[in-house]
């Protein structure tokens, strides 16, 4: 099958001689739902900012669909719905004219377009507000009517930068609805965000970059498995005696009524709660310390060690 | 999945030129209610009160002569400053963007925000020719001249306002040349005066201007006198719109100012 994105040998260094992208390699599964993810500065919004013929790349191929976009950029434009990381509406225009405007650059005619754009606004709860301007919409509202606008061409690929920055959380979890809802009607997605709970929620897929290299490129799944240890927050009922001294399982006081427990890769929560019964501990309830991909990202970014550091390996 | 078609192309076009003209319509009191009370003053002070002591212009009332001068002002002030304030204003809130990822072709959108300036430059050109109507009957010599010329003008004004506003990183760039360059050759192009009546050397310096040619055909076409033959009007302004067509279409084609 004809891959949503093929990216190859991808290359990008701006102006004033910073190197943004390193010659990246990517490949998206069609009907996928991708994360990329990466810290401020990595060459996210780069990779999509050529992607979308907003930025020129320097060297390298992308194709969306099997359409070139140094040959066939029309194709490559009309595969494509972008939801961008900044607003970037006319704020003097009412919304409903923004998304149909959208749809008559793709030369969608204006009575269709106005169907379009009903659709999708009643989608995000955006219809009753059609006219309103664009600068009285609130953050979330914003979010919501780019995506209406992105949406509006129907593309195959939508692309979302950071979509849910700003969103409070019930109206981020709506979103997550709807993107897995048209995901799950064929559409692919790909998808950039800080919040790495919603990447291991929405994602299947999912390519680290950094430093303006692809650095993972895997399922989520495989991801996950690779996370060496999870640190468990155990809330108890009663103030422990003592920890007990026991090497199979690593614990720490952290408060009077708090412990954490390090839980190696292969090794059952059955031991960690036999060691505790054994010492009288009662555990009112658990949860994990961190999100795991948040651990991982962190670990493997700039920020943390070297990915060479770690077992990990391309897929 | 193939681009798009002529039929596309159109819907494109179309949708640039609407979305300009609601933009300007719905600020009315900001681009064209001013044009035109500034106009009515010129009409007032310089046709009537100071006009009746200059006398005749050319075998013409000097009212009747500056009519059309003062049409043309208008219609290439607001055609140039439609364009670059809007495309400026695209840029800067970022929304050129939808036209950039979409398929539309930079020729269409070139098309779109210059005819989006040719309209409020026409809006405008008849609003101040029915103010003119108080002060000046209505003198038609040729309409398809005038019709013509201050068509092409406008779209020239509106293609100058696009590479402005390509160039224009700030607010001041886009104010720097309608006030330094656009305004004085505007004056100096015969709008207030024939300039048989500047010394000889004047006038080989005037004949440098494109606007004493746009002006002069324009009025032509209105009361019938020119000071150069409509011919050398006509290619001169088909010269400058071929010549800033192909400025602003390689503008965008290397994404100067709108793409890294």
């Amino acid at each position: 099958m004809t891959p949503a994105l093929e990216i190859r040998g991808l290359k990008k260094t701006y102006k004033n001689g910073f190197e943004a992208l390193k010659g990246i390699d990517l490949e998206v599964a069609p009907g996928s739902f991708f994360a990329l993810l990466g810290p401020n500065g990595a060459g996210k919004s780069t990779t999509i900012g050529i992607i979308t013929s907003l930025i020129n790349k320097t060297a390298g191929t992308v194709k969306v669909f099997g359409h070139d976009l140094d040959s066939d950029l029309q194709a490559v434009k009309r595969s494509i719905g972008l939801v961008p990381q900044e607003f970037n509406f006319n704020n003097f225009e009412p919304i409903g004219e923004i998304v149909v405007n959208q749809a008559g650059y793709y030369g969608i005619p204006r009575r269709e377009a106005w169907e379009r754009c009903e659709h999708y606004l009643h989608e995000l709860g955006l219809w009753e507000k059609r006219k309103d301007m664009a600068r009285t919409l609130s953050g979330g509202m914003k979010r919501r009517l780019m995506i209406a606008r992105a949406l509006v061409h129907e593309p195959r690929l939508l692309i979302l930068d950071e979509p849910t920055a700003g969103v409070d959380i019930e109206l981020r979890r709506s979103m997550w609805d709807f993107l897995t809802r048209i995901n799950s009607d064929g559409r692919s997605i790909i998808l950039t965000t800080h919040y790495l709970e919603e990447a291991e929620s929405l994602c299947r897929n999912i390519a680290i970059i950094d430093d303006g290299r692809i650095i993972e490129n895997t399922t989520m799944k495989r991801l996950l498995a690779k996370l060496e240890t999870e640190t468990m927050v155990l809330d108890l009922s009663e103030p422990p005696k003592g920890l007990p001294d026991d090497a199979a399982v690593a614990l720490r006081q952290v408060d009077e009524m708090t412990l954490e427990a390090d839980i190696q890769r292969g090794q059952h929560l059955n031991d960690l709660f036999r060691v505790l019964d054994q010492a009288g501990i009662r555990v009112q309830s658990m949860r994990n310390k961190s999100n795991r991909l948040e651990e991982l990202f962190i670990r493997m970014t700039r920020n943390g060690l070297e990915p060479s550091h770690l077992t990990l390996g391309k897929h | 999945m193939s681009g798009l078609h002529l039929r596309d192309y159109w819907t494109a076009f179309r949708t640039i030129v609407t979305k300009e003209v609601l933009r300007f319509a719905r600020i009315w009191v900001q681009t064209v209610l001013p044009p035109v009370i500034t106009t009515a003053l010129y009409f007032i002070i310089f046709g009537g009160l100071i006009g009746e002591r200059i006398g005749d212009m050319e075998g013409y009332r000097y009212m009747d002569f500056i009519v059309p001068g003062l049409i043309m002002l208008a219609v290439i002030t607001n055609s140039y400053s439609n364009v670059v304030s809007s495309f400026f204003g695209s840029k800067f809130q970022r929304h050129i963007e939808e036209m950039l990822v979409s398929p539309v072709p930079n020729s269409v959108i070139i098309l779109g925000f210059v005819f989006g300036g040719v309209a409020r430059g026409l809006s405008v050109g008849v609003a101040v020719l029915l103010v003119s109507l108080f002060f000046s009957p209505l003198s038609i010599h040729n309409p398809g001249v005038m019709l013509v010329i201050v068509l092409m003008t406008s779209i020239l004004f509106a293609l100058a306002g696009l590479i402005n506003g390509v160039f224009a990183r700030t607010f001041d760039d886009i104010a720097i040349v309608p006030t330094f360059i656009l305004t004085p050759l505007t004056y100096l192009g015969g709008v207030f005066y024939s300039i048989s009546l500047l010394p000889e050397f004047w006038q080989g310096v005037s004949m440098l201007n494109p606007i004493l040619y746009m002006v002069d055909a324009f009025r032509y076409g209105s009361l019938g006198h020119s000071d150069f033959p409509l011919a050398m009007s006509f290619a001169i302004i088909s010269g400058f719109i071929a010549v800033l067509y192909g400025v602003a279409l390689t503008l965008l084609n290397r994404g100067v100012g709108i793409r890294s």
